[in-house]
C-alpha cells in the first residue's frame, strides 16, 4: 500500500481507525497516568517489607515533617513553572529567611510577629525584584534567579560575619547578642498535635497541607490561576488576549519567594538557631519534588498535587533508604536517579501522547 | 530556453489531513530567474523545504541536471547543488563568529572536514570565496561588524561557494535598503549568466520587474499561473497568485449603523502616507493588499499592541488610544490574531479554556472559576460554529486547523463587542469551515463594526461590504461590494503595489 492510498483509507474511515489506534494508546495513557502512583505505591510496600519499622504512623509521620519544608518550598516553585519560567532562588530565599529570623529575634531583640513580617516582606521583595529583572530587564528567568541565589548566600552571611546565629553569640563589635528565639516562634518548628496517638502530627505537616491545598485551589479553581498556565502555555496567545501577562510573572515569582522564606522559618523555628550550615539541599529537593510532579497522573505539566506527591515521593525514598541504613552519598544519586526517570516520563511518553493525534 | 536544472514532477505534500501541494509540476531552466510568488498558506515554503532538504515529500520525483533528487536532510541537498538563503538573515549567519568561519560553516559540519580547526586554510579558502564573488569584507572580522545588507551577502557567497545548480532565494530583498538590493540583483544576474537556476520568492513588484525571467504563481497548493516571455504579465501573475474564483455567496450589502471607529489622518509608521476611515455598525469592511502592505499593523494598532504614529481614533464618539490589548477589550474592542498556532492557540487547554480565556472574570464569582457556567458556554458556541469534536473538553490540539480556527473566532464572539478585529480568520482553514466562519461573521455583524484583512481576494469578495485596499500601510482604494469588479480590485492590490515600490526605489 503506498502513502497515499493510505491516507485515503485513513481519510475514508476515519473513525474506525482511529479507535484501534485509541486502544494501544489507552494502554499507554494508562500508564502515564497511574505509572508514578504505582511507583509510589511499589515503593511503601517495599520498604514496609525491607525495613523494620518502616511502615508505623510515626515513621509516616516522620515522613511528612522531613518533606515539609521542601514540599512549602516547591509549591513556590510550582507557580513560577507555571508561568513558563524557574526559581533557582528559593534554597537561598529560605536560608536568608532563617538567618533574618534569627537576628531580628537575637540580635535585634524583637518579637516573632515582627521576625515573620520581616520575612514575608523579603521573600516578597526578592520575588519581586526576580520578576522585574525577568519581565522588565528580560535577563532569562535561569540567570536571573541564579544570580539572585548568589548574591542572597553572600548577603545573609554579611550581618554576622558569616557566623551562625544563637542567643549568646558574640557580635562583630564585641557585645553579646541576648535576645531569644520566642517560644511562640518555635512552637512553629516544634510543637506537635494529637491525633490518635498522643503528639503525633507535627504543626510544620498541617503548614504544608494548608499551603498545599491553598495554592491547588488557588491553580486550579481561580481565574488568576487558569491565566498564569495560559501565560506558561503560550504566553504570546495569553498577552494577545488583554492577559497582563507581565503582572502574573512578576506575581508567580513573589508566591516563590514568600513561600520559600515561609519555608525558611519553619526550618529556623526547627533549629533554634540561624544556622548558616543547614538548608543547602532545599534547593535540589524542591526542585525535583516539582519536576517529578509533572509526571504525577501524567498531567505533563505543573500542578500544585503533583508537587505534592513528588516532594512525599522524594520523603518515602530517603526515609526508606535511611531505615535501611543506606549511605548519605547514595541518597542524592538515588534522588537525581528519580528525578531524571520522572523528567523521561513527563516529556517523552506524554510528547508522544501529544504528537500522536 | 535552456535544459531545465531542475524538474519538479507531480511532487504532493500534506501535512495531516492538509494537502499543502497538489501535484506540483514545475521546470526550473538553468541560468533562468524564475520568480515565486505566493499568498501565505498557498505552499510556497513548503516547496522551498522539500527542495532544501528540510521536509520530504509525500510523493511525486524531483530530478535535479536528469538525476533523481531524495534528500535526507539540508545537508543532503547542499551536496546536490541546492542552496537556500533563508528569508530571516539571522538563520543565514552567525553574528559571533568571524566571516571566514561564516562563509565555511557547512564546510566545518561536514565529517570529512577533521577534528582540528586549521585557520590559515580556513582563511584562505574564505579569501577565495570573498574574491571570487567580489565581496568587499575582511574575513577575519566579526560579522556582527557587519551591515544587514553584508549580512546577507555573506550568507549568498557561502550558499553559491558550493557551486550550485539551483539556488533558492526567500524574500532576500526583505530587509535590504534599494541600493544594497541592486548590489543582490548584480550577484543574481551573474548567477544566471553562470548557467545556475534561480528561484526568487518575492513579493516586491519591484524586486520582480527588475530581475524575474518568469513568474510562477502558487495559489492553495497548486500552480496557478506560470507566466514567461517577453512581457511579463505582472498583473495576470498577482491575479493568478490572489485568485478571484466567483464564489455563490451573494453579498446584500445591508443597511449600516452608526460610525463606531472613526480614524482620522492615521499614520501607521512614520513613511506612510495619513488616511481616514470610519467603521459602523451592521458593516464588514475587508481590508486587503499583499504580505506587507501594512493590514496587520492596523490591526495592532487597534488592538493597543503598538501606538499609531500620527492622527486619532475615536470610538463611539470618544478618544481610544488603547495602551494595551487589555484596555482594547476593556473598550469593546477584540481581535483575533493572524497566525494562530503562535498567537492564539494555548496547547494546553481544552477547548472550553481556549474558549474563555479572555473573558474569564465572566464566568467567575470571587475568582473561582465557575467550570458549569464555562462549560455551558462553550457547547453554546461549539453548536453555534458547528465545531467538530466529540466534547466540549477535547484538546485543541486534536481539532483539525478549520476547527481549531473556529474555537479561535467563538473566544470573541462569545462576548459583545464594538468593534471585531479578525486579522486572516481564514488562515490554514478549509473551505467547509471557511465558509462556516464567513456566514457566522456576517450572521453577527448587526452591533458591531467588523474588520477583517486577508490576502485572498475571493475571501474579501465571500465577506465583505466594503473592501479597502492597503499599501504600504495606507489606504489606496475603496469598493463596494456590490457588483464589483474583481479586476479593478487586483489592479489597485498589484498597481499600486508597484507604483509605490518603483517611487521608493528612485
Amino acid at each position: 500500500m503506498t502513502l497515499n492510498e493510505k491516507d485515503a483509507t485513513v481519510a475514508q474511515e476515519g473513525k474506525p481507525a482511529r479507535k484501534d489506534g485509541a486502544q494501544s494508546r489507552n494502554a499507554i495513557d494508562f500508564a502515564i497516568r497511574f505509572g508514578f502512583i504505582g511507583l509510589l505505591v511499589g515503593l511503601v510496600i517495599f520498604f514496609s517489607l525491607a525495613a523494620d519499622g518502616f511502615s508505623s504512623p510515626r515513621s509516616a509521620v516522620f515522613i511528612f515533617q522531613s518533606v515539609a519544608i521542601t514540599g512549602i518550598l516547591a509549591l513556590g516553585v510550582t507557580f513560577t513553572l507555571v508561568v513558563g519560567g524557574f526559581d533557582l532562588s528559593i534554597g537561598s530565599v529560605a536560608t536568608s529567611s532563617m538567618m533574618l529570623s534569627a537576628y531580628v529575634m537575637v540580635v535585634l531583640e524583637q518579637s516573632a510577629f515582627v521576625a515573620i513580617v520581616a520575612c514575608l516582606v523579603m521573600g516578597a521583595v526578592i520575588g519581586f525584584i526576580n520578576g522585574v529583572l525577568i519581565v522588565k530587564t528580560k535577563v532569562p528567568d535561569l540567570l536571573a534567579t541564579l544570580g539572585m541565589m548568589f548574591l542572597l548566600v553572600g548577603l545573609q552571611r554579611i550581618p554576622t560575619e558569616g557566623r551562625s546565629i544563637a542567643t549568646g553569640m558574640t557580635l562583630p563589635d564585641g557585645s553579646t547578642a541576648n535576645g531569644t528565639f520566642s517560644p511562640f516562634f518555635l512552637q512553629m518548628g516544634r510543637h506537635r498535635f494529637d491525633l490518635v496517638l498522643e503528639n503525633l502530627l507535627p504543626i510544620s505537616v498541617v503548614f504544608l497541607l494548608v499551603i498545599g491545598v491553598l495554592v491547588w485551589g488557588f491553580l486550579e479553581l481561580t481565574r488568576h490561576g487558569r491565566l498564569m498556565y495560559a501565560i506558561g502555555s503560550n504566553e504570546r496567545a495569553a498577552s494577545l488576549t488583554g492577559t497582563n501577562v507581565n503582572a502574573y510573572k512578576i506575581v508567580a515569582y513573589m508566591f516563590s519567594g514568600v513561600l520559600a522564606s515561609v519555608g525558611g522559618m519553619l526550618l529556623a523555628a526547627r533549629l533554634g538557631r540561624g544556622d548558616i550550615a543547614s538548608g543547602t539541599n532545599l534547593l535540589l529537593d524542591a526542585v525535583a519534588a516539582a519536576l517529578i510532579g509533572f509526571a504525577v497522573l501524567g498531567a505533563a505539566k505543573p500542578n500544585a498535587f503533583g508537587t505534592a506527591m513528588g516532594a512525599l515521593f522524594v520523603g518515602i525514598l530517603l526515609q526508606g533508604l535511611t531505615m535501611m541504613n543506606a549511605p548519605y552519598y547514595t541518597q542524592d544519586f538515588v534522588k537525581g536517579a528519580v528525578l531524571v526517570v520522572a523528567l523521561v516520563f513527563t516529556f517523552s511518553l506524554s510528547g508522544r501522547k501529544a504528537g500522536g493525534h | 530556453m535552456q535544459e531545465a536544472a531542475c524538474r519538479i514532477d507531480r511532487v504532493e505534500k500534506a501535512f495531516g489531513d492538509n494537502r499543502v501541494l497538489k501535484d506540483i509540476t514545475l521546470d526550473l531552466p538553468a541560468g533562468t530567474v524564475t520568480v515565486l510568488m505566493g499568498a501565505n498558506g498557498a505552499g510556497k515554503s513548503t516547496l522551498v523545504k522539500i527542495l532544501s532538504g528540510v521536509h520530504s515529500k509525500d510523493s511525486g520525483t524531483i530530478r535535479l541536471s536528469g538525476s533523481e533528487f531524495r534528500p535526507e536532510t539540508p545537508a543532503d541537498a547542499i551536496r546536490a547543488g541546492i542552496v537556500t538563503v533563508h528569508q530571516n538573515i539571522n538563520d543565514g549567519v552567525i553574528p559571533d563568529l568571524d566571516v571566514a568561519s561564516n562563509l565555511m560553516i557547512d564546510r566545518l559540519a561536514e565529517n570529512s572536514y577533521g577534528f582540528l580547526l586549521k585557520r590559515s586554510k580556513l582563511f584562505k579558502a574564505a579569501e577565495d570565496i570573498a574574491r571570487r564573488m567580489d565581496l568587499p569584507v575582511n574575513v577575519r572580522r566579526p560579522v556582527s561588524d557587519y551591515s544587514i545588507a553584508d549580512r546577507q551577502l555573506i550568507a549568498i557567497a557561502r550558499a553559491l561557494s558550493h557551486d550550485p545548480k539551483l539556488l533558492i532565494l526567500d524574500e532576500p530583498t526583505s530587509s535590504l535598503s534599494a541600493s544594497e538590493a541592486e548590489r543582490l540583483f548584480s550577484y543574481i544576474e551573474r548567477m544566471r549568466a553562470e548557467g545556475v537556476a534561480v528561484l526568487y520568492i518575492s513579493h516586491r513588484m519591484s524586486d520582480i520587474r527588475r530581475i524575474a525571467d518568469r513568474i510562477v504563481s502558487m495559489r492553495d497548493g497548486e500552480i496557478s499561473g506560470v507566466f514567461e516571455g517577453e512581457n511579463l504579465d505582472y498583473e495576470g501573475a498577482v491575479n493568478a497568485m490572489l485568485g478571484h474564483r466567483m464564489t455563490d455567496v451573494g453579498i446584500v450589502v445591508p443597511e449600516q449603523g452608526k460610525a463606531v471607529a472613526e480614524l482620522s489622518d492615521i499614520r501607521l509608521i512614520p513613511t506612510a502616507k495619513s488616511f481616514s476611515l470610519t467603521l459602523r455598525e451592521n458593516e464588514i469592511v475587508v481590508v486587503t493588499g499583499l504580505l506587507g502592505s501594512g493590514k496587520t499593523a492596523l490591526a495592532q494598532a487597534l488592538f493597543g499592541l503598538h501606538p499609531v504614529h500620527a492622527g486619532s481614533i475615536r470610538l463611539d464618539g470618544q478618544a481610544y488610544r488603547p495602551k494595551s490589548p487589555g484596555e482594547a477589550v476593556a473598550r469593546g474592542v477584540f481581535m483575533s490574531p493572524k497566525d494562530r498556532a503562535n498567537n492564539a492557540v494555548i496547547r494546553d487547554f481544552d477547548i472550553t479554556r481556549n474558549m474563555t480565556v479572555p473573558f474569564l472574570r465572566r464566568y467567575a464569582g470571587l475568582s473561582f472559576v465557575n467550570r458549569g457556567a464555562e462549560r455551558a458556554k462553550a457547547r453554546d458556541m461549539i453548536d453555534a460554529l458547528s465545531i467538530v469534536c466529540q466534547s466540549e473538553r477535547d484538546d485543541i490540539s486534536t481539532l483539525s486547523g478549520g476547527n481549531q480556527q473556529k474555537v479561535m473566532l467563538a473566544r470573541w464572539l462569545a462576548q459583545q463587542c464594538r468593534l471585531l478585529v479578525l486579522d486572516e480568520p481564514f488562515q490554514g482553514v478549509d473551505i467547509r469551515a471557511r465558509r462556516d466562519i464567513g456566514h457566522k461573521i456576517r450572521e453577527t455583524a448587526g452591533n458591531r463594526a467588523t474588520l477583517v484583512m486577508v490576502a485572498e481576494l475571493d475571501e474579501a469578495l465571500e465577506i465583505a461590504d466594503r473592501i479597502i485596499v492597503f499599501s504600504e500601510h495606507a489606504v489606496v482604494a475603496e469598493f463596494r461590494n456590490e457588483n464589483v469588479n474583481p479586476n479593478d480590485i487586483l489592479t489597485a492590490v498589484a498597481g499600486f503595489a508597484a507604483a509605490n515600490q518603483t517611487v521608493q526605489a528612485a
